[in-house]
């Protein structure tokens, strides 16, 4: 028997692949495809400390291996969460994280002091990379200054394990995890969608309601691999890898490249399915490679 | 009800005009309850340039054979694939997603709108809801009659009428311009409707003049079907809703229309 059992700073983790925010709910939305308390973990959608309409449809273009989305954090906010969707999902044995945004700073830490006093909350991914919002969002992640004065702030009121979500969208995303890093978070995890657009030539006009708008899919994957590769070698926190992953041996190649875990996300939207088969083929992985313990895996990339 | 991930067997895959076909899909496993203006989104495979499901609304549901009908249009490169799929082939879909029709009363006389690939739920609607044959009536639009879909397998579940923008079936002009919507429009007192925007607008407005009760199935572009991606919203007057969950059928009253 493998163990698949990993530990991102004072999170315990049954197993190393997450659901990432935006792609699954609450976990609800795909409770009738798996048992969530076979998840490594849940990172529910995206929390604003108001709620959010979001942006004006159309808010997705298809492309290539992919797909564009311009989403914009729709979310009923903290308040909605705690009384509505918290009591639902708390008892779920698996690991809820919320991801948390902020259009400035005094918002995120007045999320995070709510999220805080939640007992079955063990962890937040603040999201400092969202690109589909006017305010806020990936502003905070594309420069090492703002990155900084977020967590910094957060750091202060969250006490218990703060994972950073780093935005692809930089010069050097290293840069950015290093100065994180040094404000207190406990891990990063990357990567956010890449900016990207989609045109219709036909009608001469953009195909998303926003002009732009987050490419995610197996389209990014190798981006994401090198970046996930980038940071575990300059950072000591642990790193959640995520961009594309769409099956066991994508998983293995971001955890070989450095990622203490994996998050799977657009691909739920084609086979929610995905993470069962995922799980199970890593445990088929390590029994084939006479692998004991998952963390053997990670960073083990032979150069 | 549960939603599940299910691999089909392809039985039939038959052209019925110049750009729709028909779908015939086995489940090894029962088939739980669908109805009308449900969907089922399905996956199209070895495609390099088709790389989320596609949503299709149900035809017919057979549970003694385990078996779904599908109407499918080609509108883009994912339906085309899946016609060009063979019989005895694998197809994985999801379903059932979305909510249905609102199924009329014993006393309601229900008129039913379609148009394009919208035809296939009226068309399951009328079959399944249990109302006489008096009180059912079809009316479906299209180009030319070339572009109409042969339905005499429902002719004896309601009373048909056609309209094309050429006149080479039916009365000529779109389905907004036949006598049933523009004279009798009150003898109904339940309006479906499914098919392109402007023509379910301009239905749903008549209707809403007249206080009929009107429900659309709207088709917005979506991810994933069952309400994870947020993508599909409809701007509606309780906020962005989506259409895969929390439709694809709306009541007329509660969208900005």
């Amino acid at each position: 028997m493998v163990n698949l059992g990993i530990k991102i700073h004072e999170l315990d983790l049954k197993n190393p692949v997450l659901t990432a925010s935006g792609t699954c709910g609450f976990g609800s939305e795909i409770a009738d495809f798996i048992d969530l308390s076979t998840l490594g973990g849940i990172v529910v959608k995206g929390t604003t400390l108001k709620p959010r309409e979001g942006n004006p449809y159309p808010r997705m273009a298809e492309t290539p291996s992919g797909m564009l989305n311009a989403v914009g954090l729709q979310n009923k906010g903290v308040d909605n969460f705690i009384a509505n969707i918290y009591p639902q999902i708390k008892d779920i044995d698996t690991q809820i994280i919320v991801n948390a945004n902020g259009s400035i700073i005094d918002d995120y830490i007045m999320l995070a002091e709510r999220l805080n006093e939640l007992d079955k909350i063990p962890a937040i991914e603040l999201n400092i990379s969202c690109p589909n919002v006017k305010e806020g969002g990936m502003a905070f992640g594309i420069s090492s200054q703002s990155a900084e004065a977020v967590v910094k702030a957060v750091r202060k009121v969250y006490h218990k394990t703060l994972i950073v979500k780093l935005s692809p969208n930089v010069t050097s995303i290293s840069d950015i995890a290093k100065a994180v890093e040094a404000q207190g978070a406990d891990a990063v995890s990357l990567i956010n969608t890449l900016l990207g657009m989609a045109v219709n030539s036909e009608t001469r006009r953009p195909v998303l309601s926003t002009i732009t708008g987050g490419l995610s899919g197996p389209a990014i994957k190798p981006v994401a691999l090198r970046m996930v590769w980038q940071v575990y070698n300059a950072v000591k926190v642990p790193v959640i890898g995520m961009g594309g992953i769409m099956s066991a041996s994508d998983a293995l190649e971001f955890m070989i490249a450095g990622a203490s875990a994996v998050e799977i996300g657009t691909a739920l939207f084609v086979d929610p399915t995905i993470p069962t088969q995922i799980i199970n083929g890593i445990s088929l992985y390590m029994e084939r490679h006479n692998i004991q313990s998952v963390n053997e895996i990670i960073g083990s990339l032979q150069c | 009800m549960k939603k599940t991930a299910n691999d089909f067997l392809l039985l039939e895959n038959k052209q019925l005009n110049n750009n729709s076909f028909r779908l015939l899909l086995q489940s090894s496993d029962p088939i739980s309850d669908i109805y009308p203006g449900q969907f089922i989104n399905v996956r199209i495979k070895d495609s390099s340039e088709v790389f989320l499901r596609r949503p299709f609304s149900i035809l017919d549901v057979d549970y003694t054979n385990n078996t779904i009908s599908l109407l499918v249009k080609i509108l883009g490169r994912g339906s085309k694939k899946l016609t060009e799929a063979s019989v005895n082939q694998n197809i994985n879909a999801i379903f059932p997603l979305g909510k249905s029709f609102t199924l009329p009363a014993k006393s309601d006389r229900i008129l039913l709108i379609g148009g394009g690939s919208g035809v296939a739920p009226m068309l399951f609607l009328a079959k399944i809801c249990g109302l006489p044959p008096e009180n059912i009536s079809v009316l479906i639009g299209a180009r030319s009659a070339s572009d109409h879909i042969d339905v005499s397998d429902y002719s004896s579940f309601g009373r048909f009428f056609f309209t094309t923008e050429d006149g080479s079936l039916g009365e000529k002009g779109f389905v907004t311009n036949h006598t049933v919507f523009t004279d009798q429009l009150d003898c109904y007192t339940k309006v479906y409707t499914c098919g392109p925007n402007p023509m379910m607008k301009a239905i749903g407005k008549a209707a809403m003049a007249k206080n009929i009760f009107c429900e659309v199935s709207l088709e917005n572009m979506m991810a994933c079907g069952f309400g994870a991606c947020l993508c599909c919203v409809e701007d509606t007057k309780e906020g962005h809703k989506c259409v895969c969950s929390d439709g694809p059928v709306f009541n007329v009253n509660d969208l900005k229309w």
